[in-house]
């Protein structure tokens, strides 16, 4: 079985990197054969530009916060942290310094003396970390560290994780598949999908100029339309919508006339008028809901090829003509259209991986 | 809850309690009865009627020569026996539990052969693999052989229960952090599995010291404590066997207790290093 079939990454010193994808797409496969835990059959992993694909992981320079922590439970917090120094016989004193020191980092100083079974979900996450840190890695590696925490207690750890990767200046790889982590974290991110790496940017590009129609898909909400390229005028192409419409979208120059495509559309940048505005840059639909949501109203439409399309309104400032069975025109602001090749598989708003797939 | 229910739930739970008592003594009377013996005067050859209160055999454990001797020999024999079979017996269960190899399969299910068969069989093939060559002779050596094969399986299969729920990422961190896998077994995994593994060996000492059929078959001229006991018996029962079973039995106790106590200890929550 293949579980890595290409990716070609390059992780700059310091930098927080994400691999990001949904189960099964081989981003821990990835993770491992950087720790040494899994051989590469191709290609090769450099580490400060050395070739480490042979080198056992009790020879490299780089440490794994596994997902489960995987704390020792026979040892104290402190032996734990002591495990990595000590296993590279660093002298006594030095092996306390540097103890208190992550310990310190982490924030737990005060229960070193405690096992690892008395300790909350959340203080376990920062022993691991600090069992790591000690070690001073060239890269620390992160499996789903957030995954066996609660809702709560994560978006606090993703922020602190932030602020110690700051501090300590270390290269930190996260793989994750909450895309909320990545793009909160991460500086820069790499999308997986079936074991090949999709695309590579700032969480801003892969937000907004997603490379596929999966990143699209995965990456936020989306509304994917499909259609066809008819013209191509400078940046933009000329799209000829399957639900009527002609638009222009900007991106997708490797998508040729005539060929299949989908123009991606973010909820956020669309707004629903009674009339269509002048520059074009719109669709007709007809209204199926409005979903009170508190500050914001959700509206989901339907386009005359059955694609639907979901949009935010203010929930205080909503027209009389914002009826479900009424008419609209969704209409968007210039630039908001972005050009991917090839069709989705279900047309129309997609937040979840489980309903796009990217074309083979 | 009517009068005449409550009547009937205390009397099933009296019935209860009579039937676990009647368990325990069925359980703890041949015990009692060793222990009592052993300060017995007994009048003839056979320590068997309740005479008269002595502390004189337990001031001379070891007057009968012949089954100190044999309790020796047992316990010589019960020493390596175990240390071998624990050693082999801890490696196959690490890898049965650790990889899928060819065959993993087989020997997981013939693991438990030699638990099962009947000792009589065992004990019988083996003496003729015995006699069939001529480089060892009945005694020492083939007794002690014997022991290490049954014991092998008791051991294989506690320590492999033990390991059932280890998790193996706890060996993948100790190597992230820098461990050879030579280190990470003696730091990491040992430590873990140490309570299974003792628990296993003092099993299979208790099972060397205790065997009779098998080793019937493969001693030779030699005679271990049980054997000593059963020759003797037709013509004499001395109060030293009372007293030295006593002594097995204490012995046996006190690792149980010492082991539950360390286990406890070990467990217990905020111990500074």
């Amino acid at each position: 079985m293949v579980a890595v079939r290409e990716a070609h990454l390059s992780i700059g010193g310091g930098e927080f990197f994400a691999l990001l994808g949904p189960s099964g797409c081989g981003k821990t496969t990835l993770l491992k054969m950087i720790a040494g835990f899994e051989r590469p059959s191709r290609g090769r992993v450099l580490l400060d530009g050395v070739d480490v694909s042979d080198v056992p992981p009790w020879k490299r320079n780089v440490n794994t916060v596994f997902q489960q922590y995987a704390l020792f439970p026979h040892l104290s917090v402190a032996d734990n942290v002591a495990f990595g120094p000590r296993s590279r016989k660093l002298p006594a004193a030095e092996i306390d310094q540097r103890v208190s020191d992550a310990l310190d980092i982490v924030r737990m100083g005060e229960l070193a003396a405690r096992r690892p079974s008395h300790l909350s979900g959340g203080q376990q996450q920062r022993v691991a970390l600090a069992r790591a840190l000690v070690n001073l890695p060239r890269a620390l590696l992160l499996d789903e560290p957030m995954a066996a925490l609660d809702l709560k207690l994560r978006e606090a750890m993703q922020l602190e994780l932030k602020r110690i990767q700051r501090d300590v200046g270390i290269t930190f790889l996260l793989v994750t598949h909450d895309q909320g982590e990545a793009l909160t974290m991460a500086d820069r991110i790499a999308v997986m999908n079936h074991g090949v790496v999709e695309q590579v940017g700032t969480p801003e590009q892969i937000y907004q100029r997603p490379a596929s129609l999966f990143v699209a898909g995965f990456i936020g909400s989306a509304n994917l339309l499909p259609g066809t390229v008819v013209d191509r005028d400078g940046e933009d192409a000329v799209v000829q919508l399957c639900a009527g419409a002609r638009v222009r979208a900007a991106g997708g120059s490797h998508v040729g006339v005539t060929e299949p495509c989908t123009v991606m559309l973010r909820p956020e940048r669309l707004r629903a008028v009674a009339d269509p505005p002048a520059d074009g840059r719109c669709v007709a639909a007809t209204i199926t809901q409005v979903v009170f949501q508190g500050a914001s109203s959700r509206l989901e439409a339907v386009l005359a090829d059955g694609a639907s399309v979901v949009t935010q309104i203010e929930s205080h400032h909503r027209p009389a003509f914002l009826q479900p069975g009424q008419p609209v025109w969704i209409a968007w602001e210039p630039g908001a259209a972005f050009l991917l090749a090839g069709w989705p598989a279900i047309a129309g708003t997609s937040g979840d991986v489980g309903r796009v797939e990217a074309p083979r | 809850m009517s009068g005449h229910s409550l009547i009937a739930a205390r009397a099933g739970r009296w019935a209860l309690n009579l039937y676990a008592a009647l368990g325990l003594a069925y359980l703890f009377a041949p015990i009692a009865v060793i222990v009592a013996f052993s300060f017995n005067q007994p009048s003839g050859h056979f320590n068997i009627e309740w005479r008269q209160f002595t502390l004189a055999n337990w001031q001379a454990p070891f007057a009968d020569r012949a089954l100190t001797d044999a309790l020796w020999v047992s316990l010589r024999i019960a020493a390596l026996s175990t240390l071998v079979s624990t050693v082999l017996g801890t490696m196959i269960a690490i890898a049965l539990s650790r990889y899928r190899f060819p065959g993993s399969g087989a020997v997981n299910l013939l693991l438990v052969l030699p638990v099962t068969t009947p000792e009589i069989v065992v004990g019988s093939s083996l003496a003729a693999m015995f006699l069939g060559q001529n480089v060892i002779d009945f005694g020492m050596v083939t007794i002690t052989i014997a022991h290490i094969l049954f014991q092998l399986s008791f051991v294989a299969i506690i320590v492999r229960a033990r390991l059932r729920d280890f998790d193996w990422t706890l060996e993948q961190a100790a190597q992230d952090l820098g461990a050879p896998p030579l280190r990470t077994f003696l730091t990491v995994t040992l430590p873990l599995i140490l309570p299974g593994i003792l628990a296993a060996a003092l099993l299979s000492f208790a099972l060397s010291i205790d065997d009779f059929i098998i080793t019937f078959f493969n001693a030779g001229s030699t005679v271990t404590f049980p054997l000593q006991i059963f020759g003797a018996s037709r013509v004499r029962i001395p109060p030293q066997v009372h007293v030295l079973a006593t002594v097995i039995l204490l012995v046996s106790v006190g690792l149980l207790v010492a082991g539950t106590i360390l286990e406890h200890r070990r467990r217990r929550p905020n111990r500074v290093d």
